[in-house]
């Protein structure tokens, strides 16, 4: 009878395995999601120059608006930490989006070629912004869900597997439902 | 959609002559008849196809599903494959040459079908790999929906037509290949081509295209071999009678077997392949929707497809099932549910709303 804790032995082995890699891959999948927003991120600082250089000479009227996308810029680029980095990019966010409010009431504006090219690069950067920290927010709720459940929680616990946070949404964002879920 | 009858339970606008509602099968007493399969018109007939529940899987585990089915489909094949031979083989005289023969021709058929199958459907429909500067906002959209993925960057290819529609292909998510048609990109709102690729990147991240490709590659060659057959069954009946020696009596009844054989090869190879890509479909719109947290865009997509055609360049029976909406066919709630490659288009876009909480909040709850 020798075979009966041999094989207890071998499936509680397979599952601490199992287990810890499933953790491990969790874990790195957030690392990898918080890379992809901040490749993003850096896109859109890229871009704004650009756009406002563009925009200027049209928009003479309206330095007040640029203004606030070069300083929300400015203040974007320089922020540290998670916390003040969402802020400062959810400022940024919404300076761009009076831009492009503002930006309708100028045919002219909207019929130049490189304003359109470089508005749709910037809708294109905001949507893969706001899609990444969907998915980093999904994938450190998967993980929190693990870490923090039984029996999982054991082995998060042993080696030191900590939650993680998640990237705070903007203010446009709160109705969202699964902002609620944690 | 063209509803005017709207449900008193959940609110879903239904047609006119409808006599139960479309999303919560809540039956409208007297006022209608049924316009569903089957009823007569003119009689209250049978009740709505019901809205089946479409099991949410996770992701990993539908991949592990399509790797499954593919696999069961390769070996339900080299089985139909060497009973045909086996058939053709006796009908002939020699059973071990229609059999090795037909062996070989599984081999290829087969590697073909599962190393070169994106390539061969993405030739067979024209298209060409998009360009950055022609197809800006097409390239943005995909690597936004890559991302809400989490997977790899597809390649993006254009179909030059008219029509409205989109395929997925590939293996794997690490070969992928997303295609639109240029009809496609000039009448969606960029909002409604999102939905579009996010419905095919979900096919991509649930493999959904592993087994689509293998099923359109085999499907279609085995239905194009079947055709060889027969014809060469009456090439060599006619040519045996006038020689004035062989075959015999004897032979007809396997005659009589093999036409029939490859008559059912083909059909069963499609039955197989329509019966799996509609829950697919279902699947793949829910999922899409939860990578953009917006179900009206598909929703709002799918009402001008089917309003405006799905047409592309090369369309053919093989290869059908892979599209967003068929570009063969239209499914409306009529469409015999066992031989439609697609669930009906109108019940798709209801599920969507229904998602999206416009009016079918009642039903949901239920």
């Amino acid at each position: 009878m020798y075979w009966i804790p041999a094989i207890v032995a071998v499936a509680v082995v397979a599952w601490f395995v199992g287990t810890y890699n499933r953790l491990v891959r969790l874990r790195n999948q957030i690392q990898n999601a918080w890379h992809q927003i901040e490749v993003q991120l850096k896109r859109r600082h890229d871009l704004i120059p650009n756009l406002v250089e563009v925009v200027k000479d049209y928009m003479s009227y309206e330095q007040e608006t640029l203004t606030r996308v070069i300083e929300a810029r400015g203040t974007a680029v320089s922020a540290k930490g998670a916390a003040a980095q969402a802020k400062a990019e959810n400022a940024l966010t919404e300076s761009l989006k009076s831009l492009f409010a503002v930006a309708e009431n100028y045919p002219d504006l909207k019929a130049n070629q490189s304003v359109a090219s470089l508005q749709e690069e910037l809708t294109g950067t905001e949507n893969k912004i706001s899609f990444a920290r969907q998915y980093y927010n999904d994938s450190v709720m998967t993980y929190n869900n693990t870490i923090q459940s039984i029996p999982s929680n054991v082995i998060a616990s042993v080696f030191d597997f900590r939650p993680s946070e998640y990237f705070a949404a903007g203010e446009e964002d709160k109705a969202v439902p699964k902002a609620d879920l944690r | 959609m063209g509803g005017d009858h709207a449900c008193p339970k959940c609110g879903t606008q239904n047609p006119a002559d409808a006599a139960y509602c479309n999303l919560c099968q809540e039956p409208f007493a007297h006022k209608g008849v049924s316009s569903f399969a089957g009823a007569p018109k003119g009689t209250n007939g049978a009740a709505a196809p019901a809205l089946r529940h479409v099991p949410m899987l996770p992701f990993n585990e539908a991949a592990a599903s399509n790797v499954r089915m593919s696999r069961l489909l390769f070996f339900l094949l080299l089985v139909a494959f060497l009973g045909l031979g086996g058939v053709i083989g006796k009908t002939y005289g020699s059973l071990e040459l229609g059999l090795s023969l037909t062996l070989i021709l599984y081999a290829i058929l087969a590697s073909t079908a599962y190393f070169s199958g994106s390539s061969i459907v993405l030739s067979i429909h024209d298209a060409r790999e998009a360009d950055s500067k022609e197809h800006p906002q097409l390239l943005n959209v995909v690597e936004e929906m890559k991302i809400a993925a989490g997977l790899p960057m597809p390649k993006v290819y254009v179909m030059d037509a008219q029509g409205m529609n989109a395929f997925a292909a590939g293996r794997k998510p690490e070969e992928a290949a997303i295609a639109v048609t240029t009809g496609l990109l000039s009448r969606l709102s960029r909002e409604e081509l999102q939905g579009v690729i996010a419905h095919e990147m979900a096919h991509v991240k649930s493999r959904d295209t592993l087994y689509n490709v293998n099923a359109a590659v085999l499907v279609g060659a085995i239905a194009l071999l079947s055709d060889l057959f027969l014809r060469d069954t009456f090439f060599f009946r006619g040519r045996g009678r006038s020689g004035g020696g062989g075959g015999g009596r004897g032979n007809v009844a396997f005659l009589l077997l093999g036409i029939v054989f490859a008559l059912l090869a083909p059909l069963a190879a499609r039955l197989l392949q329509m019966s799996i890509s509609r829950q697919r479909e279902y699947h793949a719109d829910a999922a899409g929707a939860e990578f953009t947290r917006n179900p009206l865009g598909l929703a709002s997509a799918l009402e001008k497809i089917s309003r405006e055609g799905a047409e592309v360049p090369g369309e053919n029976r093989g290869t059908q099932h892979l599209f967003i909406v068929n570009p063969l066919r239209t499914f409306t709630a009529d469409s015999s549910a066992l031989m439609s490659t697609h669930p009906p288009t109108e019940l798709r876009i209801q599920r969507l709303r229904a998602m999206a909480g416009e009016g079918g909040k009642a039903c949901r709850e239920r």
